[in-house]
């Protein structure tokens, strides 16, 4: 019996570290290593401080690390505003019988690959797109208008592609609301806005965090949608490091980049955590 | 407010006009892309030309329809061949992860199971640079110490497999565990004191009550390594996969047979969608 055990111990637990030391742990320690690499003129590599030095010095890269950040958080805080009524609609307003319905019609274009739903958008909004032509036909508009490669409609477009996480976590948050809760403050005389924000926000905090982890991180780590339906001037610290990885082919400097912006995801999903004070296993359930 | 208590007129009318203008948002970028998937002009955009399925069917010189354009079909085929491996991949390790972590004991299992974690936080774009920067330094480690040159460990279709691979494992390992934890232990004591030995019991009863998670999971890795853009960019050789395929032609100007793949895309995972739905309320019943 115990030396069974311990077979199937080695038997799981192998494939398991295979996995997470060779493409997890290594990878990321190299990441980290090269980063703090240089390749000098005369053909040696040595150790040097000048990868992050240059981050620092150069604006253009702090510059678009900086506004990647805010936007993710302008593009996190707008999904939650428009993601809420929607999960609180499913959960607490529609009739029963519609809740199925909803819940699969909701999820159903977050199946398809974010460079579909990405390319639908440019069909719709570039100067010859569909938009324009009917603003054109109705006589709204003399000459077509460009409304893709602005910094608006990229952030449109990330919130779109990320509402599906937002939506989720809210509406599994909201369905453990008790009916009753809000029946009895309504009944004591409560108006509509207390009952949001006294009973209705307050228990949907694990959810809201949650989501927001989860926007937040993955629109920081895009690469379609800022690459597609942003302007030239609306560089993501993506598209930065993809530019030193294969343009440039300085890896040392885009293993620093990458690092970077690994530690500034952390950092915020910490925080995140520690302000809600839940466990990261909570949140990705 | 809510369902069973009474509502204001403008409450209702003014929460189904934003619920319609949600839906609206949501489908019309895809709508759009399927309906000019069938319009009879070279360009993806209006005016109505007419009813074709030549972006389809066609093989004239100046119209190829997907089923004749070798570079997208053998895109799709790539796709499809590395989706097979990470699926399968993904759902044996996920599989023994789940049965590490739910059913074994040992040192450092608090550790490691925040290591499993990991990949869910990491952004897509750190995992393709960090797997892509260690494989790049083994290479060259073998060929400077071993004199061995291992083409596997440059860009190319088995660092992509290894890659999504990466991340993929952990929703697996998440999915069974969630389904482990419901087993029943007095059916595995049974069997073993009936005389069974452990991996008996596993594969004639664990295994079995777990096949719905297992098969499920296989179907969303499949799906997500389909679709995967951002870890597939950093690790992709010469043999672009479906997505990134999708996008070099997106970005340099496209023509309708992007609607028609993506038409074809929207079909396959709104019908797997749906059979989801319906194997799953099945079972319920």
């Amino acid at each position: 019996m115990k030396t069974s055990l311990r077979w199937s111990l080695f038997f799981f637990l192998t494939p398991v570290l295979l996995w997470l030391f060779l493409l997890i742990v290594l990878p990321h320690i190299d990441l980290l290593i090269m980063s703090f690499r240089m390749d000098t003129d005369d053909g040696k590599t040595i150790w040097t401080l000048s990868n992050y030095l240059n981050f620092f010095h150069e604006p253009i890269y702090w510059l678009t690390f900086v506004r990647t950040a805010v936007y993710s958080i302008i593009v996190t805080l707008l999904t939650l505003v428009i993601t809420f009524p929607l999960a609180f609609y499913i959960t607490k307003v529609v009739g029963l019988r519609f809740q199925g319905f909803f819940m699969t019609i909701i999820l159903m274009p977050f199946w398809v690959s974010e460079l579909v739903r990405v390319y639908g958008w440019m069909i719709l909004l570039r100067e010859s797109g569909v938009i324009n032509h009917f603003l054109l036909k109705f006589g709204l508009l003399r000459h077509p208008v460009e409304m893709l490669y602005h910094d608006s409609t990229m952030i449109m477009g990330l919130v779109y592609t990320s509402m599906l996480f937002m939506v989720v976590p809210l509406i599994s948050v909201l369905e453990s609301l008790d009916d009753g809760l809000i029946e009895a403050a309504y009944d004591l005389g409560a108006n509509m806005w207390h009952i949001l924000f006294k009973i209705i926000i307050p228990h949907a905090v694990p959810g809201i965090v949650s989501g927001c982890i989860v926007v937040f991180m993955l629109t920081l780590g895009n690469y379609l949608t800022p690459n597609l339906m942003g302007g030239k001037n609306s560089l993501w610290f993506t598209e930065q490091i993809y530019n030193e990885f294969i343009a440039s082919f300085n890896w040392n400097q885009g293993a620093a980049f990458g690092f970077l912006l690994l530690v500034l995801s952390s950092l915020v999903i910490w925080a995140g955590l520690k302000m809600s004070g839940q466990k990261l296993s909570q949140v990705v359930q | 407010m809510i369902r069973t208590l009474p509502n204001s007129r403008p409450y209702t009318i003014g929460f189904k006009i934003y619920i319609v203008c949600f839906f609206v948002f949501l489908f019309a970028p895809l709508l759009i892309t399927c309906i000019l998937a069938f319009n009879d002009s070279q360009f993806p955009s209006l005016p109505w030309k007419g009813f074709t399925l030549q972006w389809f069917t066609g093989n004239l010189p100046d119209r190829v329809g997907i089923f004749h354009d070798e570079i997208n079909l053998h895109s799709i085929w790539t796709s499809v061949q590395v989706a097979f491996f990470v699926t399968l991949l993904a759902t044996t390790v996920g599989t023994c992860g789940a049965f590490l972590f739910e059913q074994e004991n040992f040192r450092f299992k608090q550790l490691l199971y925040f290591l499993m974690l990991a990949p869910l936080v990491i952004p897509g774009v750190i995992l393709g640079i960090s797997i892509l920067l260690f494989s790049n330094s083994l290479g060259t480690f073998f060929e400077q110490h071993l004199h061995l040159e291992l083409d596997f460990l440059g860009p190319g279709l088995p660092l992509v497999v290894l890659g999504q691979f990466s991340f993929i494992t952990t929703l697996v390992t998440l999915v069974v565990s969630a389904r482990l934890k419901k087993f029943d232990h007095t059916l595995e004591e049974a069997a073993l004191n009936l005389g069974a030995n452990r991996f008996e019991v596993i594969r004639y009863i664990t295994l079995r009550f777990l096949k719905p998670a297992i098969i499920g999971s296989a179907a969303v890795a499949f799906l997500m390594s389909f679709e995967n853009f951002n870890t597939t960019l950093f690790l992709v050789g010469s043999d672009p996969t479906l997505p990134i395929n999708l996008y070099l032609q997106v970005r340099d100007g496209s023509t309708p047979v992007i609607n028609a793949i993506s038409f074809l895309l929207i079909l396959g995972t709104s019908t797997a969608a749906v059979a989801n739905l319906y194997f799953s309320r099945k079972r319920k019943d």
